[in-house]
Formats: C-alpha cells, structure tokens, sequence
C-alpha cells in the first residue's frame, strides 16, 4: 500500500470509530436532551484545541458473547485541549455505546489520562454518563472503578478535579465524582445515586423517581454532593470554564492572575449594607461584591447549607477564596451542613495556594435536638480543623455578631488567622447581651420587685460594656477595628504582604480530621 | 444593590441565646422532623425487609435474649431478640409480612 492508500484506511478507521454507537444511538442521546460525548468536550474547550486519544482502544473481554461486539473507544472519549488557553486533561463517557458502560480498558483509557493530568500538573475534567459496571466483564469492571478511585485520591490536592455528572451515575461510579473537588450538574439531566429507584422499591417497597431520588436539585440542594446547579448543558460549560479561570493548575502553582479592577461601588455601597440592629438580616453577597474586584463573586455551592456562602473573587486580580457567614439564611448559624460545607472549601482554597477572606456575622452554633443527634459536634469540629490547619494567607473581617464558639472557628487570631479586622459595628462576646445578662444577673433579676425592669436595664449594660470590638481589641485579638468603606483597602495590603507567606507545622504523616 | 427582599412574609423568628433573629429558613431546618423519644417496650425493624419468621404468640412471656422473629434484609437473616424480659403484648407482624424501617414489630409490657 502506498502513502496515500494507508492513509485513507486510516481515515476509514477513524469515521468509523469516530461514530460512536451509531446513528440510532445518537438520536436516542439527543431525544434525551443531552449531547454526545464528542459535542460536550468540543464545546467546553477553545475551538480546535481538543486532541484524542486511544480512539482506537477496544475491550477484550469474551465471556457472554461480548466476542462478537464492537464498541468503538470502549465508550469513553480522552484527551487534552485548552480552555482560556489553559492545558486540561479531560474525558467523556460515550452514552451511545454500550450505554457508556465501564468495562476494564474504559476504565484504564481514564486513568491513562488521569495519569498524563498528574505527571504534567495539570487540571483533569471527567464528564460522566453512564449505566454503570459493564456487568458482561464481570470483577474487571470492579478493579477498573476501584483503580481510579485510588488515582482520584492520589490527586486530590496536587491537581484541580472537576467531575461534570450528564446523565446516569449510578452505583459505585458515584464515588469518583465524590472524591473530586468540584461537582457540576444539570436539571433533569444529571442523576446520582448508590442503589436507583428500582431497588429500592424490590427491596423496601418505596417508590421514587430518579429524580426525587438523586436528580441535580436534591444533590444540590440537601445532599451538598454537587457544587454546582445549571438548567442546561451550555450553561454548566460556562460555569466550568469561570471556575478554571480562578483555580491554579495544580499545587505547585498560584492561579493565573487577572487585572485588577476597583468594586463597582455605586451598586454596592458597603456603608448601606449591614442594619446596626444585630437581629436584622441582609445578603452579606453584597459585602463581598462591594470590596472584590469588578465585584465578581463565584459562588459555589449557593443551594446548599445557605446560612453559609462561599467562592470565588479576585483582589487586585489575584484569586481569593470567601468564606461568609449569610445572616439573610437562619441568622448565619453554624450547624452540620453549614460547618462542612466550609470546612471542605478552606481546604481546597489551603491545598492550592488561595488566600482566605472570612467575614464573620453569625450568633453561634444552631440549637436543636436534631443538630446535636446529627452530630453538630464531630461536623463543627471541621471548620475548626481546617482554619487551624490552613497556611494560606487568613484574613478575616468581623462585621457585626461574633458569639461564642462561633467567634472562635470563623477563623479568629486563636485558630492563627494573620489578621483580623473588626467593624465599628463588631460585637465580639461569649454570647449575646440577652443571654449573657440572663445568666451573669439571674439573681438579681429574679429578686427585683420588677424582674422584666431589671432584666432590659442588665441587658443594656452589658451591651454597653461587650457588645462592641474594643474589648477584644484591648487583648489584642483584633488588629484593627477599621470603618467599613476601608475594608477593601486594609485587605488589600494584608493579602500583599502575606503572598510570600511560608509555615511549617509539625512533622507528620497526616493528621486525623474529624471526618 | 437589591432590596432586602422577602422583608415581609418569607422571614421567620431564629432564636439563639435568648436572642430572636429574623431571618430565612432553609432546606434542611424547614425539613426536619419533631423528635421522638425512643419507647424501649417497642422493637422496631432496624432495616426495611420481610418478616421470615415469627418465634412468639400474643401474651407469650418472654426473657431477655429470646428470638422474637426473623427480619431478612440486605441478603441476611437477621434474629430479632427480646431486649428484656416481659410479655407479648402486642404482636404487629406475620410471616410474610415486607416491613418499613422503623415500623414496630413486637410491643413487650
């Protein structure tokens, strides 16, 4: 064969591998409202940067007639591009063949690029659509999971994993997903879930829909095991591609920085914001967006545990990562969700070199019968553990309300935070007024001949006394009580000194969160 | 900057410490359930499942460590035991019977 002819076969071979599971297949995906495998990767990289490989890898197991099938790249599409010029790897599970079943050399085209992620410290993208096991290969499709569970958990802090859920995954493919950093999901597209609807009502005689069961709302909304919701393809795309934009390339790395940009502080004006009254809510968004720059704030995980906000901006063009207690949801409590909400972003943000801005306003931990039975203790111990443990630059802002052990775990000088501010308006006590006096003066209140007299006057008081910065500030736990409109300005100068910063905690292998 | 929205009829009244703070509810506290307190006379299924078996009559004294009935669930036969001693007093179940979680099997007096 000439040049030309093996050239041409090679074509041949590739249009045909090219086709996925077919023209029926494909039609099916689509009535599904989902697009193929290929179309995902193509509109999620820059236009011409995605390059495949092992399209031509083919499956060799033999048991139940699988022989005699063919399934073109074992269903599942790899390789490498860009997105804003950023190099990622990333891969896509084709739902058109064979269902996008994970048989064993599925699972070894994955962690082949996982692998090539890892060796050029660069971010990996997984999108996810699958049956599931390919139940014909039997064991081998266990240990092809299980093999990249251990590459998830190799990279889990070194490089930036981004798992995107496009239709089923089910069983144990859940659990790559859940080991990565960032989930995304779509409405009525993306469903998550160990044992699916059908099981469960064989075995429990429950009915439910997949949706009800583990549709993109629920995981965003009550399970916390997705980071971010979109109602279409195109839109979760362009979330994926803001969320590169902030993250570095991997540990070794700070992420890519931006020009720097003043807040548009005619829309938000930080001295109109908070109302004084400490029972009062707000959007504490608004403060954010009032001192990040071009006052862009990247949430992650906005449905979930809402009484706390966390994401994304840019001071001075470089990424931060905010961590806020939302006084507008359950007064900004502290309670299991919310705890480990945070808990795990501090982590992402210390694992790849993000500062950490926290603005505190909260009354304390949640009470409740249910939040102690749910484990309040060994979940609110997190957020402690990982503010402890964080060695990026920690600096933090108390804005209003900081009572008692929620002082404390929102990042306070205690937990080694470089600086913290307080507001005029900053409470910092053991707990409230109303609370405090009860307790300090109960007899006194109850022995005056006016007990609801004596309790407002104790109650005044110690407001008067407490319930400002200037106690903490004379122990010097605050480093500045500062006015609102300098915040921007005081963070600025505080994130600029610390970029160099460099700790070292004590020798050890790793330590024992409270998982 | 937006409005305070929902000022008006979506707050509701959070107190912490002695303190009432208005503010909105989410997910997770507009679902949670009033808690029960466990009534140790009542044996509940620990696991939705079927009743394979039942060992015990109505009025049927039994002692501490008796099998009650067979649950099987999750591909095991689990032996359900009387946790103290006491008498039958009322016997929810027949073989045969698939149970919820927590659906109460026996009632001992």
């Amino acid at each position: 064969m000439s040049i030309k002819q093996k050239t041409l076969d090679l074509k041949k071979r590739m249009q045909n591998a090219l086709q996925g599971g077919g023209a029926k297949a494909i039609e099916k995906q689509v009535a599904m409202g989902k697009m193929t495998a290929r179309e995902r990767i193509i509109s999620l990289l820059d236009p011409n940067s995605f390059h495949e490989y092992d399209l031509f890898v083919e499956h060799a197991a033999k048991d139940f007639d699988m022989d005699k099938k063919h399934l073109p790249g074992d269903g599942v599409i790899t390789g490498t591009g860009t997105i804003h010029g950023y190099p990622v790897c990333i891969y896509a599970q084709d739902f058109t063949v064979a269902g996008g079943s994970l048989g064993l050399m599925h699972a070894r085209k994955i962690g082949k690029i996982m692998d090539h992620a890892m060796n050029l410290k660069i971010p990996i993208i997984g999108i996810n659509d699958s049956g599931g096991a390919r139940i014909q290969e039997g064991v081998n499709s266990l240990a092809g999971y299980g093999e990249i569970f251990y590459r998830n958990t190799q990279a889990s802090g070194v490089i930036p994993q981004i798992s995107v859920i496009l239709g089923p995954c089910a069983g144990g493919a859940v659990y790559s997903p859940a080991l990565t950093d960032f989930v995304f999901v779509v409405d009525k597209i993306s469903k998550m879930f160990i044992t699916g609807p059908e099981v469960i009502r064989s075995v429990l005689g429950e009915e439910i829909s997949m949706e009800a069961l583990g549709g993109a709302r629920v995981h965003s909304e009550i399970t916390g095991n997705a980071h971010f919701f979109s109602e279409s393809e195109t839109e979760c795309f362009q979330k994926i591609k803001k969320l590169v934009s902030y993250i570095p390339w991997s540990n070794k790395h700070k992420a890519v920085a931006f020009p720097k940009k003043a807040p548009k502080t005619r829309q938000y004006k930080i001295d109109n914001i908070i109302p004084t009254d400490p029972r009062e809510p707000y959007d504490v968004r608004d403060v954010i967006r009032s001192i990040s720059d071009d006052s862009d704030f990247f949430e992650v995980q906005e449905l979930f545990a809402a009484n706390m906000v966390i994401g994304f901006g840019r001071m001075n063009g470089q990424t931060v990562g905010f961590v806020a207690n939302q006084p507008l949801v359950l007064a900004g409590v502290l309670d299991v969700d919310s705890s480990d909400k945070a808990a795990r972003f501090i982590r992402y943000c210390d694992a790849f070199n993000i500062p950490l801005v926290t603005l505190v306003d909260l009354p304390g931990y949640l009470p409740g019968i249910d939040q102690e039975h749910a484990g309040v203790i060994r979940h609110g111990a997190k957020i402690l553990y990982s503010y402890s443990e964080a060695t990026v630059p920690k600096v933090t802002v108390i804005l209003r309300k900081a009572y008692g052990g929620g002082y404390i775990a929102m990042c306070s000088r205690h937990l080694k935070a470089d600086f913290v501010f307080a507001w005029p308006t900053a409470e910092i006590a053991v707990m409230g007024p109303e609370g405090a006096a009860n307790i300090i003066f109960r007899s006194e209140i109850m022995n005056s001949p006016n007990p609801e007299e004596t309790r407002q006057k104790k109650v005044d008081e110690y407001k008067k006394k407490f319930a400002n910065p200037y106690v903490a500030a004379a122990h010097g736990y605050i480093d500045a009580v500062i006015e609102p409109g300098e915040t921007r300005k005081f963070l600025l100068h505080a994130l600029e000194i610390s970029a160099e910063k460099s700790e070292q905690g004590p020798y050890k292998k790793h330590g024992i969160p409270p998982f | 900057m937006k409005k305070k929205k929902g000022k008006s009829k979506n707050l509701i009244s959070l107190m912490v410490d002695d303190v009432t703070y208005q503010t909105l509810p989410n997910k997770m506290h507009t679902s949670r359930k009033p808690y029960k307190p466990i009534n140790p006379n009542v044996i509940v299924s620990f696991m939705p499942g079927n009743i394979q078996k039942v060992f015990v009559r109505k009025g049927q004294e039994v002692k501490e460590g008796d099998e009650l009935c067979i649950l099987e669930a999750m591909k095991m036969k689990n032996v359900i035991v009387a946790p103290a001693d006491g008498v039958v007093k009322k016997l929810n179940i027949k073989e045969g019977d698939m149970v919820a979680k927590n659906h109460p099997l026996v009632e001992l007096k």
